[in-house]
Parts: structure tokens; C-alpha cells; sequence
């Protein structure tokens, strides 16, 4: 059901909202002062209760990765924030960062005190300059008036936070690539074990973070985690609150929007997104960002069994479902970022496909034999098929090519690679087909409208 | 001649190297201050922050070749970068970039004759609902229509004159 709120988004229409005085006037940094003057497992477990799914697109309780960091007797603690937002179709951190960017810093004190840390690193794409500036400009206030500094609110604790940027690179985004990065070097993902929590920056214990998620935690202390979680409909499956939705591509609004988890795909694009433009049907969405596998418009839910996450929604149509992490995971897809591509019959199936293949090729840093051959293969068949000059046994190549990189790879990249390709396969096959029979004449033809 | 920052730039250094516990992790951030002066990572440029950070020069060239904002040769006045990916193609992307080439007389990847601009092709920059768009320098341009790149690319080139 479409619950609009404006928790997160509270500040987000009012003058000047990026300062310092504005932010205090609505009651900005009272939480980070109440957290740090809770013990940290009281920080860590109204989190726990607020059932905070990470926003950077896995979707892990932010709760339970907090838990995981144990005090290191040398060595310090960090909280790095991923502020790389370079999932096409994501567009939401941003706003966060460019109109409320003192929430980000409260929550970097709150994220600090729950994992134990006293410097945050938030790592930012480059390309964000007003974000980034409005981010600095931020610490910067915040330190003057002692928010930020050895003594926040008279507090024994320590935070400061710091902004670090990258220099253009998808992969950065991936959390130990991000700590590469943010050490000064090439940002190539590193092995797992040891995890971020045990051996993380500067090989110290460390949680990685997406903005909207730590942004978030101000509001989760000044509601109660319970009553923050207790807001979505989806509270029973542990995923809780509310949170940003994005909707991009054929859609008459497109735009970010925050409501409440139960929000259904529908919602999103007709409520939220406006709909589709004169003239034009849905065709397929992309759920979460273009690692998502796509959905068809005509697609039912299929869940006789009464256990199923999905039973209540048993033969209606998937735009019924409300996005969640479970949910989506159930409609073999990922709720992701929670931002949206909306493909309306207009659109070609396979020209979309071929615009995110060559994304991954263009993106994948080739440390692993798999991912590196795997994608730059996928690129060169998508981009003959794409000419009309594909064959039958080259789609299935495709299947093979993506199926074999899965698994297969140092980081989550490779997955985020195949998946697209798999699901735009299984759903749009007669089109692919289709297509090459008639040497790319019988589509649409094109992607804009 | 070896590569130097300005007086400026150079008081920015310290706090640089103040925001992290070693020297290495300053060198994407100097090299970011380095090409804004110089406009490309030069050699002198590698040695310079090779030196400050305290580690060799086929460490920096590897990070260097890495991430695809260090600029390896001399570039445009103006670097534009036009969104290529699916939600700015779904709104016409192709248009955009094809009439930048045609306006500026170059392909994705060239600089202008005078030397004022350079236009290239980026992938998803964050603006997906407000495409289709273009980075220009630092400053986002986005729901384009080829009328108003007209007119950002007319403002500019008037202030070059
Ligand atoms: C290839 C790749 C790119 C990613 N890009 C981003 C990104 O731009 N922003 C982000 O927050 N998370 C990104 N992630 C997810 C991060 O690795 C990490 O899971 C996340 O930042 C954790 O934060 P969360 O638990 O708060 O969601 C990416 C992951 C992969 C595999
Ligand atoms: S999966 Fe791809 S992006 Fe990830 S480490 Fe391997 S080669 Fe690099
Ligand atoms: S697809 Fe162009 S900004 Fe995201």
C-alpha cells in the first residue's frame, strides 16, 4: 500500500536545508547526543529492532553487521560510508547527500558509536561536486560548533568524518574495492576471508555502509527502532520503515520519492512515477538498479504453498507484490536500491539489453578470468546480435557465458554482470528470436520514445 | 621542468595528508588536485606525488590507469561527459550525444579544434531521473533537449571569447 512519508525526505523542501541552523531547527543531531550517551550494544540493538535492510542493494540488517565488529586491541575502528552510487538506475544518495547532508553526518556519529569507531570515511564519486561540497561545508560547520571533535555534547567520544573521492570507476562501489580505493590504490576487490569486519581499512575492523542506510539511524533513535519498522508492511519479514524509491526511464514523473516498505511495484510506477506516457504500455521493469533480472508487466505470482513469502499474493499480477528484499529475492529478482527502470512496449528488449551488457564489459576491473573474458564475450555477441546478425546458437552461448561466470568470481560484480543477462533471456526470449530472424527490423527499434 | 602546485593548492596538501593515518592514502585526492591545475596526469605530475606519498611512480601510473577521470594526454578547456546508460537512453541520450558531435564537429572522445572542449561518453552519473544529461566541468545539466545544449554550450564558448 503507498504510504508517503517524510522521515527521511523531512528536510528536504526547505530553504537552505543544508545548513547547519536549518537542521537543528527541525531537531537535528538530538539523536547522535542520545547515542552517544548509550552504551554501544544499546545503539546496536535499537537497530537490530528497526529491521534496517542495507540500502546499497544486498539488502543485509544493518543490526547484525554492526554486531559483527569486535574491538581490535591496537588497532582503531572505522565506519566507511558507500557514497560510490553508481548503479545505473540509481539516483537517490545523491539527494540525501546535496540537500540534507547533515543527516548523513548525524548518522556517521551514530554509525560510529555503534561499531565502535571514532573516524568515518564517506566515499563519494567524483563526479557528486555539489554533493561533496555540500558535504564539507557540513563537517566543517559541525566541527565549529563542537559537534563534531573530541568532545561532541560534552560526550567522551570522539568523531570526526571525513570525505574521500574516487576517480570514475563502477567497480568502487563494491565494498573492499571501495576500501582499495579509499587506501590509494587500485580499486580491485579483494578476497573473502578476512571480511571488512575482521580486516578492513588500513586492515582494521571496519563496517561499510550505503548513505541512505546511515542517514537513516537518526530516525530509527528518535522514533524507536520498533516503532521505526512497525511503519512498513513488510515488519513481519524483517524488513522495516521506510525508505527512498526511485522510478527512471518511461515513466511521466520520474523521480525519488520516500514511502513506507509495502509500496508495490505498481505504486511505484503509476502512483509515484505518474505512469506511462500517451500512447505507450508497460512492458518490463527493472526493480532495483540494472543488476536486477527484469520482470515482465504480464507476469502472476505463483505461490500455491501457504508458507511461501509470496502465498497472499497467489495469482495476481507481480506488480501487486510490495518491493522488499524478500519479496523481490521470492519473484527471482532483488529490490536492490529500490530505483526503478520502466520499459514501455516501445522500448527495445534487445537494445536495452545490449545498452547494460556493454555497461559490464566497459566496468569489469579483470582480476578474475571468468568475470574479464566472460563479460568482454557478452559485449562482443550482444553487440553483433544487436546488428541483426546473431545466431540461435549464439543466445544460448549467452546463457552458457553468464551461467558459467556466476559463482565463479572474486566479488559480487560478476553476478551483477550474468544476472541481467540470464533474466532478460528467460523473459524476452521470442523477441531475441524474433529479432535475429528478421535481422533487427521487427523491433520498435530504439529505446527513447 | 618538474611539477609544482600553486602556493594555494599547496596549502591544501596538508590537510590532505591530515585526513588519513598514511601518506598513500592522500594520492587519489593529490592527483585530483594535481589535474585541476595541470588539466592531465603527466609524468612530472606522477613523480610529484610519488614523491609526497611516499611510494614509487609504477604505483601512482597504476592507479592512474585504473579510474577513468585521470586524464593520461592533454584534454579540452571543458570536459563534457554525456550519459550513455539505459535510463538516459530511455529518454533519448542517443539524440543528445549525436548532436553534441554534429555542434562541436567531433566524435565522442575528441577535443575541439580551438582546444575547448572534449566530449565524452560516461555511464550512469547518478541523474537517471533526470535524463537525459550531461557533466559539464562540475556542474550537472540534466532533462537536455538539443535546443538547450544549444545554449549551455553558446554560454561557454561566449565566455571563452
Ligand atoms: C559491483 C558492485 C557495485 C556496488 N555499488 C554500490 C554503490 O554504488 N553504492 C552502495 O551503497 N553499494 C554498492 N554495492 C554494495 C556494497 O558492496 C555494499 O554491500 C554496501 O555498500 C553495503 O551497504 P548496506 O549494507 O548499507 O547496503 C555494490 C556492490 C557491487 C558488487
Ligand atoms: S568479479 Fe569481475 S569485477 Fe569482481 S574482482 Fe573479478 S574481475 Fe574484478
Ligand atoms: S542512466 Fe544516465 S544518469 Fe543514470
Amino acid at each position: 500500500m503507498l504510504k508517503p512519508v517524510q522521515i527521511l525526505t523531512r528536510n528536504y523542501g526547505l530553504p537552505e536545508s543544508w545548513t547547519l541552523q536549518v537542521y537543528q531547527s527541525q531537531g537535528g543531531y538530538q539523536s547522535a547526543k542520545k547515542a552517544l550517551s548509550w552504551p554501544q550494544a544499546q545503539v546496536i540493538e535499537e537497530v537490530k529492532k528497526a529491521n534496517l535492510r542495507g540500502r546499497g542493494g544486498a539488502g543485509f540488517p544493518a543490526g547484525i553487521k554492526w554486531s559483527f565488529m569486535r574491538p581490535h586491541p591496537t588497532k582503531p575502528a572505522y565506519l566507511v560510508v558507500n557514497a560510490d552510487e553508481g548503479e545505473p538506475g540509481t539516483f537517490k544518495d545523491r539527494t540525501i547527500m546535496e540537500r540534507d547532508p547533515h543527516r548523513l553526518i548525524e548518522g556517521c556519529m551514530i554509525g560510529c558509536r555503534g561499531v565502535g569507531a571514532h573516524t568515518a570515511y564517506i566515499y563519494v564519486r567524483h563526479e557528486l561536486h555539489l554533493a561533496k561540497d555540500r558535504l564539507w561545508a557540513a563537517i566543517r560547520e559541525a566541527r565549529s560548533a563542537g559537534i563534531l571533535g573530541p568532545r561532541p555534547f560534552g560526550v567522551d567520544y570522539p568523531v570526526d568524518v571525513q570525505v574521500h573521492t574516487g576517480a570514475g570507476a563502477y567497480i568502487c562501489g563494491e565494498e573492499t574495492s571501495l576500501l582499495n580505493s579509499l587506501e590509494g590504490k587500485r580499486g580491485e576487490p579483494r578476497f573473502r576471508p578476512p571480511f571488512p569486519a575482521q580486516f578492513g581499512l588500513f586492515g582494521c575492523p571496519t563496517t561499510v555502509n550505503n548513505v541512505e542506510t546511515i542517514a537513516t539511524t537518526p530516525s530509527i533513535i528518535e522514533m524507536g527502532g520498533e516503532a521505526f519498522s512497525r511503519q512498513s508492511e513488510l515488519h513481519h519479514l524483517g524488513d522495516g520503515g521506510s525508505r527512498l524509491f526511485g522510478v527512471s526511464g518511461h515513466v511521466r514523473t520520474p523521480g525519488i520519492y520516500e514511502a513506507c516498505i509495502g509500496l508495490t511495484l505498481r505504486e511505484l510506477i503509476y502512483d509515484l512515477g505518474g505512469g506511462l506516457p500517451e500512447g505507450t504500455k508497460l512492458m518490463a521493469i527493472i526493480p532495483g538498479g540494472s543488476s536486477c533480472p527484469v520482470l515482465r508487466a504480464e507476469e502472476i505470482v505463483n505461490a500455491p504453498d501457504d508458507k511461501a513469502i509470496l502465498h497472499p499474493w497467489h495469482g495476481k499480477s507481480i506488480l501487486d507484490v510490495p518491493i522488499g528484499v524478500d519479496t523481490m529475492r521470492e519473484l527471482g529478482t532483488m529490490a536492490g536500491t529500490t530505483c526503478a527502470i520502466v520499459l514501455s512496449d516501445k522500448a527495445c528488449p534487445v537494445r536495452a539489453l545490449h545498452n547494460l551488457v556493454r555497461f559490464y564489459a566497459h566496468e569489469s576491473c579483470g582480476q578474475c578470468t571468468p568475470c574479464r573474458e566472460g563479460v568482454g564475450w557478452m559485449g562482443r555477441i550482444m553487440g553483433k546480435l544487436v546488428e541483426g546478425k546473431g545466431s540461435i546458437e549464439e543466445l544460448d552461448m549467452l546463457y552458457d557465458i553468464a551461467s558459467n561466470i556466476m559463482g565463479n568470481t572474486i566479488c559480487a560484480f560478476g553476478e551483477a554482470a550474468a544476472m541481467p543477462m540470464i533474466g532478460f533471456l528467460r523473459k524476452f526470449r521470442p523477441e531475441l528470436v524474433q529479432y535475429l530472424h528478421t535481422g533487427g527490423k521487427s523491433s520498435t527499434g530504439g529505446l527513447a520514445l | 621542468m618538474p611539477f609544482a602546485l600553486s602556493t594555494e593548492r599547496e596549502r591544501e596538501t596538508a590537510d590532505i595528508f591530515s585526513r588519513y593515518p598514511n601518506k598513500l592514502a592522500a594520492c587519489i585526492p593529490l592527483l585530483h588536485l594535481c589535474q585541476e591545475q595541470n588539466g592531465w596526469i603527466s609524468d612530472e605530475v606522477i613523480q610529484f606525488v610519488a614523491e609526497r606519498c611516499e611510494v614509487s611512480t609504477a604505483h601512482v601510473q597504476g592507479v592512474v590507469t585504473f579510474y577513468t577521470l585521470f586524464n593520461q594526454k592533454p584534454v579540452g578547456k571543458h570536459q563534457i561527459w554525456v550519459c550513455r546508460t539505459l535510463s538516459c537512453a530511455l529518454r533519448g541520450s542517443d539524440q543528445i550525444a549525436r548532436h553534441l558531435q554534429k555542434k562541436l564537429g567531433v566524435h565522442i572522445g575528441e577535443t575541439t579544434k580551438d582546444g575547448l572542449f572534449t566530449l565524452r561518453e560516461a555511464e550512469c552519473l547518478a541523474a537517471c531521473g533526470q535524463g537525459p544529461m550531461m557533466l559539464i566541468d562540475k556542474t550537472y545539466h540534466e532533462n537536455l533537449t538539443p535546443e538547450k545544449v544549444d545554449k549551455i554550450l553558446d554560454e561557454l564558448t561566449g565566455e571563452a571569447k
